[in-house]
């Protein structure tokens, strides 16, 4: 590592969370939100692999025209099992309840989360939930799409959508209460000197995913609680014939489903505005329009709905109002956009693994919301909604955005989580690996999707398998670019040289003390003086001072 | 079969593909512009300020107000565009002409039934002139589907429970896929089949061949006696339910004091939940024939209503009551 090198070996501590305590039960039972968030870790990761090897049979079976692995039912149950695996179980808590958990309370300089007990609570219930959902996989499967549409989960669906609907609605109260631990514990536990706009930006973000998951989350566990009820108790809420509206589901449904998008990418967006400032050596480029920015995306990501349902039946006006403010959210995120990318303007930088995730997102983010301006302008969505130009579209914000976001935290974070360093050159390689991967996988699937070929096809005309073909040899590539992580994350945790309290540096008060933390994090609690990402006023950090001050963009902020 | 070529765009067939073409066109240069522009940069600054000596930080540029302003603005004000354009397309294809062909469509795991107005039945096909405004009236049996037919650039879902309708003009003779686009259970993927556009000779001789079924106004007339919708609904207006001689297209007065048009969704409603728009003047003793019919039936016997016009009005009903027949 370049960094470490030039400065003095660091011992790696005596005491730290890690080693505080041993045995299962002083991981079952722990209040500290750093083992918390490791349990999160590998929980989800979990979910991760089983919704790959989900997704990698899809692939596999869509080889041929006729379907080359599996029977209907079981296409259907695959492509359902692994929507519901990486939204519910991975993709919404991967980097709140992971990254977040374990560096939230670091970053403002506390000692915890405002509420450890129910933050271990949130646990319990996700894995309630996820057990839940792999006994309705085990057990006759699900078929349902992950969106649970009415009437054919709730009454025509014969497959286990009782217990999976049961297993999100209970992960949903972990989701209400990471969002309501994470809200409390920005307002009342930051560090002395932490004002408002000095908390990084991966703060920020995780505040407005917050406010999204307490109020869009039990609208969600509502609705599917009600669609079980008419499946079990033959209640009339969404059925015709008991007198329900299907429609209504799809509202109720969405209301929470499109911001939960937002859940997945802003805190993703969190991380991004953490690593380039740090491989730039420079302020974040706009910051407090980036922190309003996020909040905007959460506020009007709550009114933007029912660009799901542009050829559902709504009426003609509703879509109207919901294409204006579904092009008005592109706003904001355009806006950070051109702040990242400003960011590296006259910086210092430098290309270790964080920032080649970063520059990955970059690429995959713009593709991925670009691609949404289709979707949401409604001449357009008339042709494109629900062919593989969506699934195209939504791989790109959720894999390529949240994810490769996921994974930069992960590399850039790893050296505190666990006071090792991973090597570099592989991180770097298997970084690219998974860009390229990725966008073999999911680039013929605009192609397609625009030509016409319909998502949920277990079969598909045959002059649509070239580009399948080619979707499926990406989707090895990409495997490649998510095993490999995981081997050398772990080598590193024996091998890995140490890591030292600040190894790239960077100027968040995490870096601050020991890596790994100790359990209590501070030794003493910090008071904080300096701004965010603010390398100029750190001689603590060893770097020279500026060479030239720019005085034309100053003072703003 | 001259079907979708490998080009990226899909053969244009309908009055719409042009118009979704060009917007997506539009959008697309928009994008690869924003994209490019991103990329650029982003690789000259790498290259550019990369560090060149392990110390040294960044010039600390902090933000600067103006350029936040022109990339809040430039973006809007492109966005704003896609929208407006959008919306003027989907308008278009929301509001069917007056003068359309209309097609009666029933959705149902895992196959599409259509019928013609003089009673051709088709079922995974559908056939159409080319250069006639063509309405489908759309019904599902059980889940929620969706017809799409990409060479035409449009698709609509068919709700249980209600009617939507999805218009065009095919403005190219050939076979054209057409695909339930909402995933509807089991064997969703087979749910396809073909749109054959025809020269209009073409197409006059094709109904008027093959087995002649009985037209939906015929079939309606015999469930109407069959369901005994005949012992209230006297021609006269004598019976216990009002006369529906003339009712089609006719705007109704409700016990509550409001007034409905009558068109297709209303006398469906009228039909399956009697209770929830009573007539002015009447008592709500008609029963429910939820359950009892099927969306087939339905539409029959909406046929059949249908036909009990009086000579038709002048009308200025709107797109969501068309009149039958052909002109
Ligand atoms: C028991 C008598 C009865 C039977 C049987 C009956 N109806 Fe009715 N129907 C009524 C009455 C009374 C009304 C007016 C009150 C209301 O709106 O519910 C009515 C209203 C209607 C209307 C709305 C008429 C308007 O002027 O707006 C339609 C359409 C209709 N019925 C169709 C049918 C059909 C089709 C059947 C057979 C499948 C049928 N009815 C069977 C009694 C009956
Ligand atoms: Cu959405
Ligand atoms: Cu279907």
């Amino acid at each position: 590592m370049s960094a470490t090198e030039s400065r003095p070996a660091e011992q790696f501590p005596e005491k730290h969370y890690l080693n505080a305590d041993y045995g299962i039960r002083s991981w079952l039972l722990t209040t500290d939100h750093k083992r918390i968030a490791l349990l999160y870790l590998v929980s989800v990761t979990f979910f991760f692999f089983i919704g790959g090897i989900f997704a990698g049979m899809i692939r596999l079976h869509l080889l041929t025209p006729k379907g080359a692995l599996v029977s209907p039912e079981v296409y259907n149950r695959l492509f359902t099992m692994h929507g519901v695996a990486m939204i519910f179980f991975f993709l919404i808590p991967a980097i709140p309840a992971v990254l977040g958990n374990f560096f939230m309370p670091l970053m403002i300089g506390a000692k915890d989360l405002a509420f450890p007990k129910i933050n271990l609570l949130s646990w319990y219930l996700y894995m309630i939930g996820g057990g839940l959902a792999l006994f309705s996989f085990m057990s006759g499967g699900l078929d349902t799409g992950w969106t649970f549409y009415t009437p054919l989960s709730s009454v025509y669906s014969n497959s286990a959508v009782a217990p999976a609907v049961l297993g999100i609605f209970i992960n949903g109260f972990s989701s209400i209460l990471t969002g309501l631990n994470f809200l409390v514990t920005v307002h009342t536990m930051r560090a002395p000197g932490m004002t408002w706009f000095r908390l990084p930006m991966f703060v920020w973000a995780n505040y407005a995913t917050s406010i999204i998951m307490i109020l869009g989350t039990p609208v969600v566990a509502t609705t599917l609680a009600l669609a079980g009820m008419e499946r079990l108790f033959h209640l009339g809420f969404f059925n015709p014939q008991l007198g329900g509206d299907p429609v209504l589901f799809q509202h109720l449904f969405w209301f929470y489903s499109h911001p939960a998008v937002y859940i997945m990418i802003l805190p993703a967006m969190g991380v991004i505005s953490e690593i380039i400032p740090t491989f730039s050596r420079k302020p974040l480029f706009g910051y407090k329009v980036m922190a309003a920015a996020s909040l905007a995306i959460a506020v009007i990501g709550f009114l933007v709905w029912a660009h799901h349902m542009f050829v559902a039946g709504q009426s003609t006006y509703a879509a109207l109002a919901f294409s204006f403010l579904t092009m008005l959210v592109a706003v904001p995120s355009a806006i950070k956009t051109f702040n990242w990318t400003a960011t590296m303007y006259r910086g210092s930088i430098s290309f270790e693994t964080p920032m080649i995730y970063a520059f990955g997102f970059l690429g995959l983010f713009l593709v991925g919301g670009l691609t949404g301006l289709f979707l949401g302008t409604l001449g357009v969505d008339i042709h494109v909604h629900d062919t593989y130009f969506i699934v195209a579209h939504f791989h790109y914000i959720m894999v390529g955005g949240a994810v490769m976001g996921y994974m930069g935290g992960l590399h850039y974070w790893w050296p505190k989580i666990s006071g090792r360093m991973y090597p570099d050159t592989l991180a770097r390689f298997s970084a690219v690996v998974l860009f390229i991967g990725f966008n073999l996988t999911f680039f013929p699937q605009f192609l397609m999707g625009y030509a016409g070929m319909p998502r949920r096809y277990h079969s598909y005309p045959p002059e649509f398998q070239v580009l399948n073909i080619l979707s499926t040899a990406g989707a090895t590539v990409l495997a490649v670019g998510y095993i490999l992580p995981i081997i050398y994350l772990l080598w590193s945790l024996r091998y890995g040289p140490v890591a030292g309290r600040n190894p790239w540096p960077s100027t968040g008060l995490e870096w601050q003390t020991d890596s790994p933390p100790p359990t209590e994090n501070f030794h003493v609690t910090p008071t904080v003086t300096w701004e965010a990402y603010d390398f100029e006023n750190r001689p603590d950090l060893g770097l020279d001072k500026p060479l030239k001050t720019d005085d034309s963009g100053r003072g703003h902020d | 079969m001259q079907l979708q070529n490998s080009s990226i765009l899909p053969e244009q067939a309908s009055n719409f593909a042009g118009g979704v073409d060009a917007l997506t066109l539009y959008i697309l240069g928009t994008s690869l512009f924003f994209a490019l522009l991103v990329v650029v940069l982003v690789v000259i600054f790498s290259l550019k300020y990369r560090r060149k000596k392990q110390t040294e930080i960044g010039v600390p540029v902090h933000g600067s107000v103006p350029l936040e302003i022109v990339w809040t603005l430039i973006p809007l004000v492109l966005a704003m565009v896609m929208f407006a354009w959008g919306a003027v397309i989907y308008m278009d294809f929301r509001r069917a002409p007056s003068d359309t062909l209309d097609v009666y469509v029933i959705g149902k795991q895992w196959m599409w039934k259509l019928q013609h107005t003089d009673g051709r039945r088709e079922i995974n096909e559908l056939h159409v002139p080319v250069g006639r405004n063509v309405k489908l009236i759309m019904a599902s049996e059980d889940v929620i589907h969706d017809f799409s037919i990409p060479n035409f650039r449009i698709k609509m879902d068919v709700v249980p429970g209600r009617y939507t309708t999805l218009w065009f003009r095919a403005t190219k003779t050939g076979r054209y896929h057409f695909y339930c686009s909402q995933y509807c259970g089991t064997s969703h993927a087979l749910m396809t089949g073909w749109v054959t556009v025809m020269e209009p000779a073409e197409y006059a001789a094709w109904l008027s061949g093959g087995a002649q079924d009985a037209n939906p106004a015929g079939a309606g007339e015999k469930l109407f006696t069959q369901y005994s919708c005949n012992t209230c609904h006297l021609p006269t207006g004598k019976g216990r339910g009002p006369s529906l001689v003339g009712l089609y297209g006719s705007k109704v007065k409700l016990a509550d004091g409001t007034t409905v048009q009558a068109d297709d969704a209303y006398v469906r409603e009228s039909i399956l939940s009697p209770k929830a728009k009573i007539v002015a003047g009447y008592q709500p003793l008609m029963p429910s024939f939820q359950g009892l019919v099927t969306e087939e039936q339905v539409l029959s016997l909406t046929a059949y209503i249908k036909s009990l016009q009086a000579p038709a009005p002048a009308s200025e009903a709107p797109a969501e009551a068309p009149h039958m027949g052909k002109k």
